[in-house]
């Protein structure tokens, strides 16, 4: 019965990681990438119906508290499910034109998602560490997908390398926590932890090895390249989807593990990376002529965002955080999205900011909807990016931290330049030469669509009267 | 009437959705033009049915349920005394300035047309709305469209223009959000219900009251963003740049509408919620508002484009526009307020007869007209008339607005010093002589160009749309109680309130408890020097 009761608390996780045992069956017996793309498809989305259903559930702990299931976790694991559903839907169209449509690409993005799962619901630091390592070593093997070609050597090589490093950081931390509280459980840590050098430089590895899979500076060298790497609609995976898992994990070990006390309290030196990677991220950006890398470094600065929200440590900073992911998750799968239907209409260097000249014209529904994505990431209302970005600075200013939240809007102004200046190619400029550009297939198109109609619609959903979503997340910090 | 009012706001809009139906040019433009109409038609019964005795309290409020248990955001809309005119003037221009792109826009017909309908829906909003949150969302939903507006279908530096706009303004008010949410847990502490809130109803109100330290930073955090929207000098570089690559709409919007956010703002949030800040920094403001007048005037001087000349001059009025409300009596606010309208008539005006002289010529140097009067007879009395009405001609609208501030400035006790008013009477000379010397270059005169030979008079649609504005501009001059009088009762009620406020704000103030800074900028010391007295007495 407990046994069972287990298995139902991480259900999302195995039916991901089914369907992509199925994958890579078919994959090698019988070669229809057809049907690995409707398994993968269809597995990720009867995850995502049960992880909703599971949001509104009561929560606990699960596997001899390995586990937590409902609230945070609950969550976040809806969040992951969401990006990695819509990149998946959006590869397709997008790898068969660049050739590299195999089923494994499913295979490895359907582990990965359960690793990310894992990472989600982690309630021990054993179990995080496993989960971490099953998808990164997927996304490593994503990365490098584009193996012909030289930026995709170099993304996954630096990608692995940079990787295995920064995990050693972390497996290194685990060891001295354990040595110096005898405990994996996150709570069970935070209970028996005592303010000495050990717990400390522990607690400071684990954070190491976080902070790099966030892409936090300094620890954020390996991104852009990364980025750039990868095919599109995965780099949005991986944006995304990776992102929101691992910082979902960080809150879960800021909450259980360091919760305030003598011994772990973060929020100082979160609060000093966040600005340092709001303004580096924002500034390097500006300086981006290709719009991946600009991307790559926004998605930094997006880090810095989120930061802002843990920095602050409250109830209203973590679901300030939930609710962020939640709507990153949407604007930047839409934005490279968007991106990866210009780029496979003209290889792999379209993506330089100069060949968006006059594009805007083109198929018109696709550059308005990168219009939308893009102000939503730079958080101008009522676009949903705007609605994060406010409850994540309202949480900073309701802790006092008010430096940060004004150094926080002044990064994110800078950041409007960048963003803004994609929209000055798309329409402000004449284009160079005559391009025609393929219609966008049914699904990518629709997705696409929904993604804009949900980045507007969760914008002003806050005033519409009905039940709001941070209403729900809200009641997952009851205090 | 409730119903109304949000139908009114978001009318616009349901253009927008139509032309998702629509392919032909034709179309578009009669939608766009049947639409804004109907705005403005749906907004008349608003304006008659007003209580104007009533007109401190918001009228016709529709209010949505808080956002979050304890987190008193909600959406909340309604008309008073210092909104309704602005948001009747705001759909009068509807279509005004579809009429006036009829002819002069080609590309892209959809979007341009779509941005002047989501312009017109963000800038009711800002209008309407009584919740400051989402006051700040309309305010910034605003700057989308007119980015796009400038950024397309500009002139040649259009995108230096565009961005300089765009990233101005948004510092601006995203130092304005934090404040607001600053505010907003502040006031929310002190409903002792909620834990936010951002109800202007009650920010404004007597029950609640801001310290010292904190008024000085939130008054300077608001008045930072709405002074780069008037704009205030030295917050002005982005307005000629942009004005003058905008299209003959932008500009018109900009102008008539766009500009008065910031000036509406200074009123509705940082008079009423700051007083005391508001009136020790008066002086301070007054000094800015001033110098913007003057310099603004003599820049228009010297400028050759005819556009960037309407461009400093609305540096200049609306100068005038903060020097009113800073004079905080009620006279000066009134004047403020009824500039406000005129500018927007006035300019707006300008703005479109120097596009429809655009349009016929593809030049806007002063240097390239003269002698324009013979051969277009109506439209030199249109222009006539503008300009007149833009410098200030008793009998016009512009007089009344300038009479009332400088009258105000005059007495009020916050400048207690007549140099500002004094100085600032000089802008109206220079208004003057920059109007009426560019009039002449470019109107009498013999034709030195040929081109101008061949140019026609104005056609029934250009008539069309600078009529109303003429109409209003006469009768704002000749019968301004009209207008006024929708907000005598809010202007008196609020000034009061404020002063009510700050005073109570200082008596409640320990010098103990406060900064020396802040004491000291406020004069809050007499508690100490009064017990040295009874010291020294005894």
């Amino acid at each position: 019965m407990d046994y069972l009761h287990d298995l139902h608390s991480f259900l999302p996780g195995i039916i991901v990681a089914i369907a992509g045992l199925i994958v890579i069956m078919l994959d090698a017996f019988k070669k229809s990438i057809a049907v690995s793309y409707s398994v993968a498809v269809f597995g990720l989305g009867i995850a995502v119906l049960v992880a909703i259903q599971s949001l509104f559930g009561d929560s606990g702990t699960a596997f001899s508290g390995m586990i937590v299931y409902g609230g945070t976790g609950a969550f976040g694991t809806v969040v992951v499910l969401l990006g990695a559903l819509f990149c998946v839907i959006i590869s397709k169209d997008y790898l068969e034109d660049l050739d590299l449509h195999n089923g494994e690409v499913y295979a490895m993005v359907l582990f990965s998602v359960t690793g990310m799962l894992g990472l989600a619901v982690s309630n021990d630091l054993i179990t995080l560490f496993i989960s971490l390592e099953t998808m990164s070593i997927c996304l490593y093997v994503l990365a490098g997908l584009m193996k012909n070609e030289k930026i995709g050597a170099e993304a996954a090589l630096k990608y692995f390398l940079l990787g295995a490093f920064s995990t050693g950081f972390l497996l290194y931390g685990i060891a001295l926590i354990y040595g110096a509280t005898g405990h994996t459980n996150l709570v069970e840590i935070a209970a028996a932890a005592e303010p000495t050098l050990l717990f400390f430089a522990g607690s400071a590895l684990l954070l190491v090895g976080i902070f790099f899979k966030i892409a936090a500076v300094p620890f954020h060298m390996w991104t852009p390249d990364v980025y750039q790497g990868t095919p599109t609609t995965l780099t949005a995976f991986m944006a995304t989807a990776a992102k929101s898992a691992t910082f979902v994990a960080f809150i879960l070990v800021l909450t259980r593990m360091l919760p305030d006390s003598e011994a772990g309290d973060w929020t100082n030196v979160i609060q000093v990376m966040a600005i340092i990677t709001m303004i580096v991220g924002n500034l390097i950006a500006l300086a981006q002529d290709n719009v991946k890398r600009m991307l790559a470094y926004s998605s930094i600065a997006h880090a810095g965002y989120l930061m802002v929200g843990l920095a602050a440590g409250t109830a209203a900073g973590y679901s300030g955080v939930l609710y962020y992911l939640f709507a990153y998750t949407l604007m930047n799968v839409g934005a490279f999205g968007v991106i990866a239907y210009y780029e496979r209409n003209h290889g792999l260097d379209f993506t330089q900011i100069d060949s968006y000249a006059g594009l805007g014209f083109k198929v018109p529904v696709m550059g308005v909807m990168l219009s939308v994505f893009l102000f939503s990431l730079a958080g101008i209302p009522p676009l949903v990016g705007f609605v994060g970005k406010y409850y994540v600075f309202a949480a900073a200013i309701q802790a006092g931290l008010i430096p940060l939240a004004i150094i926080g809007v002044l990064a994110s102004a800078a950041s409007v330049y960048y963003y803004l200046r994609v929209m000055v190619y798309l329409y402000f400029k004449e284009a160079h030469k005559e391009y025609s550009l393929k219609q966008p297939g049914f699904m990518f198109k629709t997705t696409l669509i929904l993604l804009a109609v949900l980045t507007i619609y969760y914008g002003i959903e806050p005033v519409l009267p009905t039940t709001g979503l941070i209403e729900l997340i809200n009641s997952y910090y009851a205090l | 009437m409730e119903f109304l009012l949000n139908l009114t706001i978001y009318f616009p809009l349901l253009g927008v959705l139509a032309f998702l139906f629509l392919k032909s040019d034709n179309a578009v433009k009669w939608t766009s033009l049947i639409v804004t109409s109907v705005t403005f038609l749906l907004s008349l019964p608003l304006l008659l049915n007003f209580d104007v005795a009533g007109s401190a309290f918001p009228q016709y409020v529709t209010e949505g349920s808080p956002i979050l248990t304890g987190f008193d955001v909600k959406y909340l809309v309604g008309l008073d005394g210092l909104s309704l005119l602005l948001f009747m003037l705001t759909t009068l221009f509807g279509p005004i300035v579809i009429l006036s792109s009829w002819n002069s826009v080609n590309k892209s017909l959809i979007g341009y047309y779509s941005m002047l309908l989501i312009l017109q829906t963000a800038s009711l909003g800002v209008f309407a709305s009584l919740d400051l949150v989402v006051f700040y969302v309309f305010f910034e939903l605003s700057l989308i469209p007119m980015y796009f507006l400038i950024g397309i279908w500009g002139g040649s530096d259009k995108i230096r223009a565009t961005i300089k706009f765009f990233i101005y303004t948004l510092v601006g008010s995203l130092i304005m959000l934090v404040a607001l949410i600053y505010l907003g847990f502040n006031a929310g502490a002190a409903t002792g219900v909620y834990q936010f809130t951002a109800d202007w109803r009650f920010i404004s109100s007597p029950e609640y009251t801001i310290g010292l330290v904190e008024q000085t930073w939130l008054f300077l955090a608001f008045a930072l963003a709405f002074c780069i929207k008037v704009p205030l000098f030295p917050f002005h570089t982005w307005l000629p740049y942009a004005h003058t690559e905008a299209p003959t709409a932008g500009s018109v919007v900009l102008a008539a509408i766009m500009l008065k956010l910031g000036t509406y703002g200074l009123i509705r949030v940082c008079m009423t919620a700051f007083p005391n800040a508001f009136m020790e920094f008066a002086p301070w403001m007054a000094i800015l508002a001033v110098i913007g007048i003057i310099y603004g005037a003599l820049v228009a001087m010297v400028q050759k484009d005819v556009k960037k000349l309407v461009a400093y001059s609305s540096v200049s009025h609306l100068g005038f526009v903060v020097l009113g409300i800073f004079a905080f009596n009620t006279i000066a606010v009134q004047g403020a307020i009824i500039q406000m309208i005129n500018h927007g008539l006035s300019t707006g005006a300008l703005f479109l007869i120097v596009g429809m002289i655009y349009d016929r010529r593809h030049t806007r140097m002063i240097a390239d007209f003269g002698g324009i009067a013979k051969k277009m007879p109506v439209f030199a009395v249109m222009f006539m008339i503008a300009t007149l009405a833009s410098i200030g001609l008793p009998g016009l609208n512009g007089f009344i607005g300038e009479f009332f501030i400088l009258n105000g400035s005059f007495f009020s006790e916050l400048y207690a010093n007549k140099a500002y008013a004094v100085i600032a009477a000089l802008g109206v000379i220079l208004a003057a002589v920059y109007m009426l010397w560019m009039y002449q270059r470019v109107m009498f005169g013999p034709i030195t160009n040929k081109e101008n030979e061949k140019l026609i008079d104005l056609n029934g649609r250009e008539i069309g749309l600078l009529v109303p504005l003429v109409i209003f501009m006469v009768w704002i001059g000749i019968r301004p109680v009209d207008f006024t009088k929708y907000s005598e009762e809010w202007v008196d009620t609020y000034i009061t309130l404020s002063e009510e406020k700050s005073v109570s704000v200082i008596e409640n103030t320990n010098s103990d408890d406060i900064p020396d800074w802040t004491a000291k900028f406020y004069k809050i010391g007499g508690n100490q020097s009064e017990s040295e007295l009874v010291l020294k007495d005894k």
